[in-house]
């Protein structure tokens, strides 16, 4: 196993200059350096020797990503593109364009970010897969008929809705917790409550639909039949066989969700005013950030490789059958 | 001609897939299997009022994908031969059937079916701080407003009346034409069911048609915004967005989707490999981030070029099918691989190794034997990706990377009506009115897809 780990862990270094590759292309196909520090200084400042000037201190007056004038392997190098993409397979950011230092603001957000996002995640399963077992329990009567519909409709309404329409009604009209805003510590609590109800709610539809399906595929197989044929009740062929055996497809959506939970949610945090690594990703695309923009889709996309990686290892866990190799 | 014909981009495709849809219609009856399975959603009660409700979104959205360009007066002192000018806004037959909610805006917010501004002015002959009338909204009422309930219930029941007189004529000459009794067609469980629910779904939808019209004549039936336009021409005009951006982004995908993903399955080796890195390396990429930096390097793109389009509408337009590009550019790894795994399993199967026996090519045997295979997958990711599509709009748009500001869209009507609720009092409806015709969009597209899957999924079906 822990060659296949190795093997895949290495097959994701041309991954990650792929996507390099494709933001670094997105964001210069249209953007000069020169442009870019013309938007940074600022409309007043500009001369060509303050362009000069912010460019060499940033380390931008390279050509992007070949080099004809340098010789050898340093035509490749000597770029803005190696300079700053090969820094981040070490872990290093570089600045933003602000000048703070990137690997340290997300250090500080990651806490906010994951505060907000593993609750929700904990409490969504546990009570989409809850809400999905009692359905297939109720399977083919009314209630499961009435469920169904219910989860349709509710993910039929748009995400922004359940966020403003929460805020509206706990916040403004029942007074029950803050609108918006983050502090560190114990007090967070009362400012996470309400996004993590409202991420439950706003994601239970689509959930409870998806394990309701699983489930019963699951329920027509012959392990079912005898295990009932035993005359075991069904609450127990449900939890004990059922919920195991869809243990597969269940890990497959949902461990390669984990890691991604660092990133934060872009819409909550930024509605919620939390200063997560979400808000920060929007901020950048607002303010054209693109040091952070690449940093943001680098760290996403480590963390997607290493969720499939995960997902496989759940695998084995969860069925001793499955070998990695 | 007192009007020029101006066909946008969005326009001819949408077109173009309305044609491709029929014409596929028309082969589909020819084709048993495909038959069968289409019967099954038509029995299906629930899909058929989905559609309908979807069919009549779908005829909105065409009458706002007609534009054209008014004809100019011709100055007084013009030579009779000079040229016909048309004006520079680019309107819409939709436009021009709502041409009364289109003009008549009030000065800024008023609530659903008021009478008066929703903020006090000082006015000329006052002292005092007052709520003004409305220009338009319940302006027929003169000075006296003690009539204005009784108005709004007269205008409510005069509009349900027309709504049910139109349905009763459409049923009744439905039921001429195909020789049934009425009572025959309404009863359940009868012969020809699926032709009911489409006529019970019909009379709320023309009951609302009804309501909407007559009192939409007085009153700005969900009040207005900021700059006192009617919203509910704004919600209106914001169906053919949604539209747009469910269908013409599936349009994008599935091309590549399919190619890549039946390749990849089929074929194997190296061609696996690059297909399966391309799809690997766009799908790890954060798909907000990767549709956001495609949307600006776009906006750079439009904003350095402004030479290339004629007038606003055109630009915004690109914008729109740019961001559908974009977005279908980002989707279609899902389905590629969905259809890579089904392919790989094909491809063992004997009816393929036969046909490879017997020596036919590799892209006969991908079209003849592995496509028509996979038709149901590829069906089913076009219909349920619809509704995501139409969500995904209103929260793009709220990020900033969606369509042009300009464009009229749920999302753009959700992004200047967000912080109104903060407003005391409280400026709740055009969230309202965006959110509901949202939701009946996306309901009614869900449902049907939950019909077309059942159908079509050969698992589904045991």
């Amino acid at each position: 196993m822990l060659a296949y780990i190795i093997r895949r862990l290495l097959y994701a270094i041309p991954i990650l200059v792929g996507v390099n590759l494709l933001t670094f292309g997105l964001f210069f196909v249209v953007n000069t350096p020169d442009d870019m520090a013309r938007m940074q200084l600022g409309v007043k400042r500009v001369t060509p020797e303050a362009i000069e000037k912010w460019k060499a201190e940033r380390g931008y007056d390279k050509p992007l990503v070949w080099n004809a004038a340098a010789a050898g392997s340093a035509a490749l190098t000597d770029t803005i593109f190696f300079s700053k993409s090969v820094r981040m397979f070490a872990g290093d950011f570089g600045r933003a364009d602000d000048g703070r230092d990137i690997a340290r603001e997300i250090g500080t957000r990651m806490g906010p970010s994951l505060a907000i996002a593993v609750p929700t995640f904990v409490l969504g399963l546990f009570v989409a897969i809850s809400f999905a077992l009692l359905l297939v329990f109720f399977r083919a009567t009314t209630l499961d008929f009435a469920g169904v519909v219910l989860c349709v409709a509710m993910m039929s309404i748009s995400g922004l809705f359940y966020i403003i329409g929460g805020q509206w009604l706990v916040s403004k009209v029942w007074h029950l917790a803050p609108i918006s805003g983050y502090s560190g510590g114990l007090d967070a609590a009362k400012f996470l409550i309400l996004p993590v109800i409202i991420g439950v709610i706003g994601g239970i539809g689509a959930s409870t639909r998806w394990y309701r399906t699983i489930f019963l595929e699951e329920i027509t197989r012959d392990y079912v039949r005898t295990a009932r044929a035993k005359g075991l009740p069904e609450r127990v062929v449900l939890f004990r066989h059922v919920l195991r055996n869809a243990m597969i497809p269940i890990l497959t959506g949902v461990v390669v969700v984990i890691p991604t939970l660092f990133m934060g949610s872009l819409l909550t945090e930024s509605f919620f005013g939390i200063p997560g690594l979400g808000s920060y990703t929007i901020d950048a695309i607002n303010a054209q950030d693109f040091a952070v923009v690449r940093s943001m889709v680098f760290i996403g996309s480590v963390l997607y490789i290493v969720g499939l990686l995960l997902t496989d290892i759940s695998y084995t866990i969860a069925d001793p059958r499955v070998r990695l190799q | 001609m007192s009007f020029q014909v101006v066909v946008l981009w969005s326009d001819a495709l949408l077109f173009v897939l309305i044609a491709a849809i029929i014409g596929l219609m028309l082969w589909a009856r020819r084709q048993d299997a495909l038959r069968a399975a289409w019967g099954r959603v038509a029995r299906d009660g629930m899909a058929m009022s989905a559609a309908t409700v979807l069919a009549a979104f779908v005829v909105v959205g065409l009458l706002d994908s007609l534009h054209y360009r008014a004809r100019l007066e011709a100055q007084p002192g013009a030579p009779a031969g000079a040229p016909a000018r048309y004006a520079v806004e680019v309107h819409s037959v939709l436009d021009a059937l709502l041409a009364d909610l289109r003009q008549r805006s009030e000065k800024t917010y008023s609530a659903p079916l008021a009478t008066h501004l929703y903020s006090k002015e000082a006015l000329a002959d006052s002292a005092q701080r007052e709520f003004p009338r409305l220009k338009h909204g319940g302006a027929h009422l003169g000075a006296d407003l003690s009539g204005h309930e009784f108005d709004i219930a007269v205008r409510v029941s005069r509009g349900c009346a027309g709504g049910m007189a139109i349905w009763l004529l459409l049923v009744a000459a439905w039921c001429r034409l195909r020789g049934v009794e009425v009572i025959e067609m309404l009863k359940v469980g009868a012969g020809g069911t699926a032709i009911r629910p489409v006529v019970l779904t019909l009379l709320p939808i023309l009951l609302l048609l009804g309501i909407a019209i007559s009192l939409g004549g007085g009153y700005h039936v969900f009040g207005t915004d900021k700059v006192g336009q009617d919203v509910l021409y704004l919600s209106l005009k914001s169906i053919r967005t949604g539209l747009l951006i469910g269908t013409l982004t599936t349009l994008v995908m599935l091309p590549l989707a399919v190619l890549l993903g039946i390749l990849a399955g089929y074929v194997g080796g190296w061609v696996d490999d690059v297909i399966q890195y391309l799809y690997t390396t766009l799908s790890s990429i954060p798909g907000v981030l990767l549709i956001a930096a495609a949307v600006l390097m776009m906006q750079v793109i439009i904003d350095t070029h402004p030479d290339w389009f004629a007038t606003s509408a055109e630009r915004a337009d690109a914008r729109l099918l740019a961001l559908c590009l974009i977005l279908g550019m980002t989707s279609w790894t899902g389905v590629a691989r969905l259809l890579r795994g089904e392919t790989l399993k094909l491809r063992e199967l004997e009816f393929v190794q036969a046909a490879q026996a017997f020596g036919v090519g590799r892209f006969a045997i991908m079209r003849r034997h592995i496509l028509p295979n996979l038709m149901h997958i590829v069906l089913i990711a076009l219909v349920m990706d619809f509704s995501g599509l139409v969500l995904a709009e209103a929260v793009l748009s709220y990020v900033g990377v969606g369509v042009d500001p300009s464009t009229i869209s749920f999302g753009t009507m959700i992004n200047t009506a967000r912080m109104e609720l903060a407003r005391e009092p409280m400026v709740w409806w055009s969230l309202a009115a965006a959110f509901s015709f949202m939701f009946a969009l996306v309901l009614a597209a869900n449902l049907f897809a939950d019909a077309v899957r059942d159908a079509f999924d050969p698992r589904s079906s045991a």
